[in-house]
């Protein structure tokens, strides 16, 4: 009843100050984040958590600091973009050739989906033992792990974003005059992009994830051999570097993924353009 | 009018088409000639649309000799343009040739939308986004259009305005055309000739020698509405 006397006040307080509360929100939403980061760091200096389980933050950031300035981070950071890179070209590569043959041609989606909604069911992650025997430890393995992961979101956004293409615009260009090939560069390509932007996305992540499960396996380079060796000497705040790194490579690579896709897929803002 | 090769456009005879047991065209025979407007009237799933996808050449199962002669264009119930494309690159789909900008320009002035050529389909109306496939057609330079149920989606006072373009297009490009629409009416403000389809067949073929501009209190035009509606089987009381 007490809920139900105050809500009128408080919607017309709401549309009183519309500029007001964009702003104040970003703030309050600032809060949560800001006090557990506080108490994560007074909790550490004043010994309520043991050093060696969670350092303080300072510490974290100090030997982030110090790994950046004697250039180790730099070394094995280009290892792990370099075996990222590796994978997501072949993973992405893999993924186009085989959705656009399943998702274009009758005869390729007959001979080519089936297996590949099969091998889905396995978690690619869990092929770690299997691919260790058939390409060894060694770089290999890692960027097989990291391709593998890359391919299945983009396939199936790619088969997906191809099909759902309205087949009425389809027609409209074929009574415009255009032929296979110009269709699919004018209806079929355009109209899967933003598919295909999802897909990259998705794929991105997962090359993250699987570069972090390759670098634990028998690694001498990568921010995964990095954090393995630091828990060797019980340096808890290097393992915590390596895993801002990790999550800081994810959130720039979806950053850049997103500014793209929104200078590419302009078309689906026209309404803004204006 | 401009000049035209003489002839037909059209011939088509015994046309079938044929849905698993359901048949939708039972032997169609129809020619429209150079520059004659053709209405297509018909209850629904009478087959107006299957014929007019016939004609355009997006049916590949239908039986029968047909041929259209010249160059071609269609405009759907639906705009049906490309929403990743702006409105002059939609309207220039497939136009080859030097002067292609200069005659995208000619078509959008032609359809009221001069300077919209930057605008992306999303952000015209309902009416607008239909000038913009009329033009599309138009640039073309279509002997045959075909029409399906063009104005069937907008609103009432758009779907008048969008009539008298037609009316001032046809009179300024000569073309031929076959309009599929379910509005007596319309059939009767715009077309040279009715055709009525039932049951597979052209139960009907009227000429409507009325002078244009119409009207529909013009003479003569209520005894035509008459004719159709009882031919359509909507009883004469309304």
């Amino acid at each position: 009843m007490t809920e139900l006397a105050t809500r009128p006040s408080a919607t017309a307080q709401k549309t009183a100050r519309p500029a007001a509360r964009p702003n104040r929100r970003r703030w309050r939403r600032l809060t949560t984040p800001v006090v557990l980061v506080v108490l994560w760091e007074t909790s550490s200096r004043v010994g309520v958590l043991p050093e060696e389980k969670l350092p303080p933050i300072s510490e974290v950031v100090r030997a982030g600091w110090r790994l950046a300035e004697d250039g180790t981070l730099a070394t094995h950071l280009l290892d792990s973009l370099a075996r990222a890179g590796a994978g997501l070209a072949i993973g992405v590569g893999l993924a186009l050739v085989l959705g656009s043959i399943a998702g274009l041609l009758r005869l390729g989606d007959d001979l080519v989906d089936p297996p590949v909604q099969m091998a889905r069911m396995l978690p690619h992650l869990a092929l770690v033992p299997l691919l260790i025997i058939w390409v060894g430890i060694g770089e290999s393995l890692k960027v097989t792990l990291v391709a593998l992961g890359v391919f299945y979101p983009m396939y199936f956004n790619l088969y997906a974003g191809i099909r759902d293409i309205d087949e009425r615009l389809v027609e409209a260009a074929r009574t415009c005059g255009l032929g296979a090939v110009a269709r699919i560069r004018h209806v079929v390509l355009p109209g899967t992009l933003p598919a295909l932007f999802l897909g990259l996305r998705l794929a991105t992540g997962a090359a993250w994830l699987s570069l972090v499960v390759g670098e634990t396996v028998a690694t001498q380079s990568g921010i995964g051999f990095l954090m393995m060796e630091a828990r060797e000497f019980s340096q808890t705040n290097v393992v915590l570097v390596g895993l801002f790194i990790y999550a800081l490579l994810g959130l720039l690579s979806d950053l850049i993924l997103r500014a793209v896709e929104r200078r590419t897929l302009t078309w689906r803002r026209g309404l803004q353009a204006t | 009018m401009a000049t035209r090769p003489t002839g037909d456009v059209v011939t088509a005879t015994g046309v079938r088409r044929v849905f698993g047991d359901t048949v939708v065209l039972d032997g169609i025979d129809l020619t429209i000639g150079s520059g004659e407007v053709v209405a297509l009237l018909g209850g629904s799933g009478s087959g107006k649309t299957t014929l007019l996808r016939i004609l355009a050449g997006l049916d590949q199962d239908a039986t029968g000799d047909w041929q259209v002669r010249g160059n071609l264009a269609v405009v759907f119930q639906e705009h049906r343009l490309l929403p990743w494309k702006r409105v002059a690159d939609n309207v220039a789909l497939g136009v080859p040739g030097p002067d292609v900008q200069r005659r995208t320009a000619a078509a959008l002035t032609e359809v009221g939308l001069a300077g919209r050529e930057r605008a992306w389909p999303a952000e015209l109306s309902g009416g607008q986004s239909q000038r913009v496939a009329v033009a599309r057609a138009l640039v073309r330079e279509p002997d045959l259009l075909l029409l399906d149920e063009p104005f069937g989606a907008l609103d009432a006072l758009t779907r008048l305005r969008m009539q008298a373009l037609f009316g001032r297009l046809r009179a300024e490009h000569g073309f031929a055309a076959l309009l599929v629409t379910h509005d007596v009416e319309e059939a009767l403000l715009l077309a040279d000739r009715t055709l009525v389809l039932a049951g597979g067949r052209v139960v009907d073929d009227t000429p409507v020698p009325l002078t244009h501009p119409r009207a529909p209190d013009d003479p003569g035009f209520g005894a035509l509405r008459r004719h159709l509606l009882d031919r359509l089987g909507v009883p004469a009381a309304a």
